[in-house]
């Protein structure tokens, strides 16, 4: 809590708020101070918060991955290499078994993916105030820290999945094929309206679906932390309704947080199995 | 929860990693795991092969012991069987040559006794010249023998 002043409502609004950047009403360059000023920057601004913790999430992945890949040997593993090994393996497998046509893409795809929302995800068992706090002692306003309660990750990944879901489907069967793909199934050729429309939303609902399942689980998951956080902020004095919700706040965190380790990772496997069958599926001809 | 241009900023993060991944990261380490793979398998059909190998290799050992073996028993049996031979040669040997010995003793024996017979005889021979010259000496009258020499005188 910021300031004794402040409400329930204000905290959980306060939490779900993005850092923005971007043209304030008066015309200047700058952040937003409250969520109606963000709002009022349209399209053309940025959410620093996501952006800065995925580019240091992500370039933290590639890093040590990427160091671990200069100096890997066939030899005996060191403990890095040894655990990065079994996270590639793990993946591999996991594309292997889903993932039938042949493309190099789709493999460090899918590792990138896996490892990268899991990080991303993984800042939501940081304890729920430390950062926006510590960011507040630095005089920055707002700061969500898990990317992946911001749609605009979740659907940045996405629509990227479905770019290449796109590219691949045209590249694979022909511009005439993808098309007959929508259209003549799986009604026959007379029902080719409805078949485009159903195929349609099929094709469509696949980005969407993707985003908003990371999206909304992990939002869902901020959200209860946001609320076991609340109990604890009852506090009035050393009463014992004051004790119980405090020592309520620390069991219930303890228990979701260890809960959510099993859906960060979930989400994170979801996410990147979900591309590779929509990928395989755009590799390979309609029967 | 605005929709902003954070989305373009991390699709277009997401493509870069996914590059830079794609690029940097999945093949070194796949070739180490293929590398290593190989590797492993080959040690192992190299243990396997050492294996067969040491199996035969304790075969012909234990073979060509055994034959070792068999030709040393041969060995002394026909050393055994030559000695008692040559003992048996040898006692032959011998037997013939102490009969020839035997032979050649018992003929010289012979001609020695001969020999001596002869001798003895030649002796016996001069004795009886020499006693009957002797006596012929003693029974010699010179005055008989002169009559008998002057009738034959006489006669002539």
């Amino acid at each position: 809590m910021s300031s004794e002043a402040i409400s329930s409502t204000e905290y959980i609004k306060h939490h779900l708020q993005n850092l923005t950047w971007g043209r304030l009403h008066d015309g200047t360059l700058g952040f937003a101070h409250t969520p109606e000023e963000a709002k009022e920057m349209g399209f053309w601004a940025l959410n620093v918060d996501s952006f800065l913790v995925a580019l240091v999430l992500g370039g933290l992945f590639v890093f040590l991955f990427s160091r671990v890949a200069a100096k890997a040997t066939a030899g005996v593993p060191s403990g890095m290499q040894n655990f990065v090994e079994w996270i590639l393996e793990f993946i591999d497998n996991s594309v292997r078994s889903s993932f039938t046509a042949r493309n190099p893409i789709v493999a460090p795809l899918a590792l990138t993916l896996f490892v990268w929302i899991f990080l991303m995800n993984l800042m939501d068992l940081l304890p729920i105030d430390f950062i926006p706090m510590a960011a507040q002692a630095m005089g920055i306003h707002y700061f969500k820290v898990v990317p992946t309660t911001d749609p605009n990750v979740t659907f940045g990944m996405s629509i990227v999945v479905f770019a290449m879901i796109l590219y691949y489907s045209i590249k694979m069967k022909g511009a005439g094929g993808f098309f007959a793909e929508l259209a003549f199934q799986p009604l026959p050729k007379a029902a080719m309206p409805f078949n485009l429309v159903l195929e349609g939303v099929n094709l469509i609902a696949k980005p969407v679906s993707l985003a908003l399942r990371l999206f909304g689980n992990m939002y869902a998951g901020e959200m209860i932390f946001i609320l076991i956080a609340l109990m604890g902020a009852t506090w009035v004095s050393a009463s014992v309704g004051s004790t119980v919700m405090f020592g309520s706040q620390i069991l219930l965190s303890l228990g979701w947080g260890i809960f959510h380790i099993l859906i960060i990772t979930l989400q994170a496997f979801i996410f990147m199995t979900l591309t590779v069958v929509y990928l395989d599926m755009a590799h390979q001809e309609h029967h | 929860m605005n929709i902003n241009a954070t989305l373009i900023a991390q699709a277009i993060m997401f493509g870069l990693f996914v590059w830079f991944c794609m690029r940097f990261v999945w093949p070194p380490i796949t070739a180490a795991l293929a590398a290593r793979q190989k590797q492993i398998a080959d040690g192992l059909a190299s243990s396997e092969r050492g294996r067969n190998e040491l199996e035969l290799a304790t075969k012909r050992a234990s073979t060509i012991l055994h034959e070792a073996k068999q030709q040393a028993a041969d060995l002394v049996a026909q050393a055994e069987k030559r000695g008692v031979a040559i003992i048996e040669e040898a006692k032959e040997q011998a037997r013939v040559e102490g009969d020839r010995i035997i032979v050649g003793a018992k003929a010289e024996i012979e001609q020695e006794v001969s020999r001596a017979k002869e001798q003895l005889r030649d002796q016996v021979a001069h004795l009886a010249v020499a006693g009957a010259e002797q006596i012929l000496r003693r029974e010699v009258d010179a005055k008989a023998h002169a009559d008998m020499l002057a009738s034959l005188k006489g006669g002539l």
